[in-house]
């Protein structure tokens, strides 16, 4: 049996898939730009003196590690408006949990970033006068920054295809659009095939330039 | 009036200081007072506490109890000035410390560890900071290796620029922890004639070491340190060349080779 492939049909919605990728795109980065901010204030949190702190960052870490994205995001676009009582744009709810989930991940990336600095390294830095804010952020941060940035661009290019979950809130991405085209066209397997090819031409370049830096990294230690 | 010249003259003092950790008491009462250009070498068997004491005079231990005063000024336990009590940043930023396993800040290189703390704490302008440096740099013989990342010297070069770095801050006393234990024997002498010209320019300095005949030459007291107490205290001479106390004995020739 042969199989008559029709691209042109399918590609006929080009510009669907086109938005389809934007969004995806625009949900990548919009969670990666929380999940960073959530991360650091977590990884804070995490590394605070005050118990208070260091729990409530725990609690929220292992809920987020410890439930499948899907389930976070159907939880948060239908259970969370039962229980505050009112509705929540599924955009919102998708750009919520993304970037909660990304963070939480991020948060450990960053803190096993800190602790593994040496601590003659804080000691130095105290030494000399500098405060605790100072040291973090001339002496530690730098350091382990620079030690984490291969996790932390693998998080996100993992990020990018766990995007693909907000379709499942009707949120337009990739994914969504390509259910759409089939839609239209009947056309299952050109439409997903033009999806996945779409998502490996975003993912493989980051993936490739991710290798570069953690070689250029380890030579450079 | 004053009662007692010597306390009158001290830099930098620990009194009746305490340190334990949980039961494990490390000191058990310790009193020091470093008057200016002195040179005291602390010397003692592994486990005495000989780090445990140093670090708390730059409060990097806290001590359990006791005191810690600067310029006959008591040191307090924030990190800035609070009314009468000196702030541990302010401790810091005047007496200097160098480490064991140098603690060079890796990301930045030898001219930018030594100009960090003068920059970052002193607030000196960067030109100024930096023609400082390249002064104690030369001092040390490192003027050529400014640009150098610091995984890239030797060890005896990576003390001279943690000494550097250290004297960048001006500092009125330096605390030195076995600074030569880590390197290599050929590397030792290169660290030890930085030290002793300190010494010899007027430097305050406490120095932990294992260098017997170093500690020997330069110090103008010994103190040897054994179970967390200072058991016995004086001239080199007293102490490393004629020990009474049997322990301390047993100490010295073990270290006499
Ligand atoms: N952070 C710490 N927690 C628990 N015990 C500690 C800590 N730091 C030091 N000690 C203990 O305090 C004692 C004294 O340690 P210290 O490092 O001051 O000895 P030292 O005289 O410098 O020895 P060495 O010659 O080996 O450097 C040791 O028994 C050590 O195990
Ligand atoms: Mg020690």
């Amino acid at each position: 049996m042969t199989y008559n492939w029709d691209f042109h049909s399918v590609w006929q919605f080009y510009d669907l898939f086109l938005y389809g990728l934007w969004i995806s795109v625009l949900y990548t980065i919009g969670s990666i730009f929380f999940g960073v901010i959530i991360g650091f204030a977590t990884c804070a949190a995490r590394l605070s003196r005050w118990w208070m702190f260091r729990t409530i960052a725990r609690i929220y870490q292992e809920i987020f590690r410890c439930t499948p994205l899907l389930v976070q995001l159907l939880w948060f676009y239908y259970a969370f408006p039962l229980l505050v009582g009112g509705s929540i744009d599924n955009r919102v709810a998708g750009m919520l949990t993304l970037s909660l989930y990304v963070g939480a991940f991020y948060a450990e990336i960053f803190r096993g970033g800190i602790v593994s600095i040496d601590r003659g390294q804080r000691e130095a830095a105290a030494a000399i006068g500098m405060s605790p804010w100072q040291s973090m952020t001339r002496i530690i941060l730098p350091q382990a920054l620079k030690r984490v940035l291969p996790s932390f661009i693998n998080q996100s290019v993992i990020q990018f295809k766990n995007t693909s979950l907000v379709s499942v809130i009707s949120v337009a991405d990739l994914a969504y659009m390509a259910a759409v085209v089939n839609g239209q066209t009947y056309r299952p397997l050109e439409s997903y095939t033009v999806m996945a090819a779409l998502y490996i031409l975003m993912l493989l370049p980051l993936t490739q330039a991710a290798d570069w830096i953690e070689r250029r990294l380890r030579v450079s230690d | 009036m004053t009662m007692n010249n010597h306390t009158d003259a001290s830099v930098i003092e620990a009194i009746a200081l305490r340190k334990s950790y949980g039961t494990h008491d490390v000191l058990k009462g310790l009193d020091l007072s470093l008057t200016r250009g002195e040179v005291v070498a602390l010397i003692g068997p592994s486990g005495s506490g000989k780090s445990t004491f140093i670090r708390c005079l730059n409060m990097l231990e806290i001590p359990t109890e006791g005191t810690i005063r600067f310029r006959q000024k008591k040191v307090g336990d924030r990190f800035r000035d609070n009314g009468e009590e000196i702030g541990i940043g302010t401790l810091r930023r005047h007496v200097g410390m160098v480490f064991q396993h140098f603690n060079l800040f890796p990301h930045k290189t030898v001219l930018q560890n030594v100009t960090e703390g003068p920059i970052i704490v002193c607030k000196t302008s960067k030109r100024e900071a930096e023609e400082r440096a390249m002064d104690l740099l030369a001092q040390v013989g490192l003027a050529e290796k400014h640009a150098a990342y610091p995984n890239h010297l030797s060890g005896g070069q990576k003390q001279r620029v943690a000494i550097a770095r250290a004297l960048a801050m001006q500092p009125e006393v330096l605390l030195l922890d076995e600074v030569t234990s880590a390197l290599d024997p050929e590397l030792v002498g290169e660290v030890l004639a930085v030290i002793r010209r300190l010494a010899e320019e007027g430097m305050t300095m406490a120095i932990v070491t294992h260098e017997m005949a170093f500690a020997a030459d330069v110090a103008n007291r010994v103190l040897f340190l054994d179970q967390g107490v200072i058991a016995e205290a004086g001239s080199a001479n007293d102490v490393i060349l004629n020990p009474q106390n049997p322990r301390l004995q047993a100490f010295v020739a073990r270290f006499r080779g």
